[in-house]
């Protein structure tokens, strides 16, 4: 049975290939983003409240260096086979080593709509996994300068809009607790698979605008936009396994890290690092992966998890 | 009462809001204008519907000196790396104290 939230997504997709002029109003979107990211922080802010913070902190320590490791890894892929300059190998593996939380809302509706028991606490890998990505690309990027805007940097990252609403989010609910949460739970948990279908029907409109510039970016975009992400599911669901995950919750760590940022990294990239092609990154991840991931991916990862757990 | 000034219009991305206005008040002027636009140039079509295809528009009032600095502050800067149009037109202004 095919989940109603993707028929949203390709019901978008086809709209905006067939040049409707349907539109998701600037503002509706802005809304839903900030439901789906406050939503998604103040359930795992519940479950922190539930369990102490302390006995998770060696998952969290894993969870950041995969968001060090894979920033490294993949930039030199990049310049080697890709042929990109350093600036954009940088840009692109930023982006990769980060996360789509749309990506992420898929994942934990895959699974609620399949029955799949999964880690409550896995909304704070999502922040963890966000940031370190941004910091290695630039990096890789400008090297070690002395003249670097630090200050700026690390506003953009910190306090960009995204992390801003997790961690607003994570620490309501945290505060809050199971209890406190329940006057609140009718618009941001009840209402949310309803408002995700509603995102993702702007997500297919946008990533079907994405096609034009993929005909100039042709086939190695295409390939690394869905080698690499089932390469970094793999990773993702072994190291969760290891770390002693659930298969639903290796299966949704391996969606994170096959995931690709479309929100944050963009925004930061595009201030801290403005010589790298902000095109070849977005085509990348909006036009290939997010779609990837979300038709096809996440079904295939929580296989993979099965296989492995054995 | 009414006075020649200069309108400087920047249209560009709309990541780069905050540092533009910063700068632009660093170099002197006495305020700006920034409204949300759409539109099709050089690098596509900018839809203007999400953050990352949004433009915006910058509007400055001043003086010429100024208008000079500010239009060669954005040239040497931004003009190699991203999407942006700059010109600058003559205004008559009333209550040229406000620039």
């Amino acid at each position: 049975m095919i989940d109603p939230i993707i028929l949203f997504f390709i019901f978008g997709f086809l709209a905006s290939l067939f040049r409707s002029d349907l539109k998701i109003p600037p503002a509706i979107y802005d809304l839903l983003s900030i439901l789906l990211l406050i939503t998604i922080g103040m359930k795992g802010g519940v479950e922190l409240a539930k369990q102490p913070f302390i006995s998770l902190l060696p998952q969290i320590g894993v969870v950041l260096l995969i968001g060090f490791v894979i920033p490294l890894v993949l930039s030199p892929v990049l310049r080697q086979l890709g042929k990109f300059k350093r600036e954009d190998a940088a840009s692109i593996a930023a982006h990769y080593g980060s996360v789509s939380v749309g990506t992420f809302a898929v994942a934990i509706a895959f699974m609620e709509n399949n029955s799949i028991e999964y880690e409550a606490h896995l909304p704070v890998f999502v922040v963890m996994l966000e940031i370190p990505a941004i910091i290695v690309g630039i990096l890789l990027a400008k090297g070690i300068q002395a003249n670097m805007a630090w200050g700026k940097i690390s506003h953009e990252i910190f306090l960009g809009k995204g992390v801003v609403l997790l961690i607003g989010g994570l620490a309501i609910g945290w505060i809050a607790g199971p209890d406190g949460i329940t006057k609140i739970k009718p618009l941001f948990f009840d209402l949310f698979t309803g408002i995700l279908a509603l995102f993702l029907l702007e997500m297919g409109l946008i990533t079907a605008r994405q096609l034009s510039s993929l005909k100039n970016y042709g086939f190695f975009l295409v390939g690394f936009g869905i080698i690499v992400p089932v390469l970094m599911a793999i990773g993702g669901v072994w190291v969760g396994l290891a770390m002693g995950l659930s298969v639903g919750g290796a299966t949704v760590l391996g969606t994170l890290t096959a995931s690709a940022s479309y929100i944050a990294v963009p925004a930061a990239m595009r201030i801290s690092v403005p010589s790298a092609n902000p095109t070849l990154s977005l085509t990348a991840s909006l036009g290939i992966t997010f779609p990837f991931n979300v038709l096809v991916g996440i079904p295939i990862y929580y296989q993979i998890a099965k296989l492995m757990q054995g | 009462m009414s006075t020649e000034k200069e309108l400087i219009t920047i249209i560009t991305e709309a990541v780069l809001e905050t540092e533009l206005c910063k700068k632009i008040e660093q170099l002197g002027a006495t305020g700006y204008t920034v409204i949300d636009v759409r539109g099709k140039g050089h690098t596509g079509n900018r839809g203007g519907d999400w953050k990352e295809s949004a433009n915006i528009q910058i509007e400055v009032v001043c003086n010429a000196h100024l208008a000079e600095v500010i239009t060669h502050t954005l040239e040497t800067n931004y003009f190699d790396d991203y999407a942006m149009i700059v010109y600058r037109s003559p205004v008559t202004v009333l209550r040229s104290d406000k620039f």
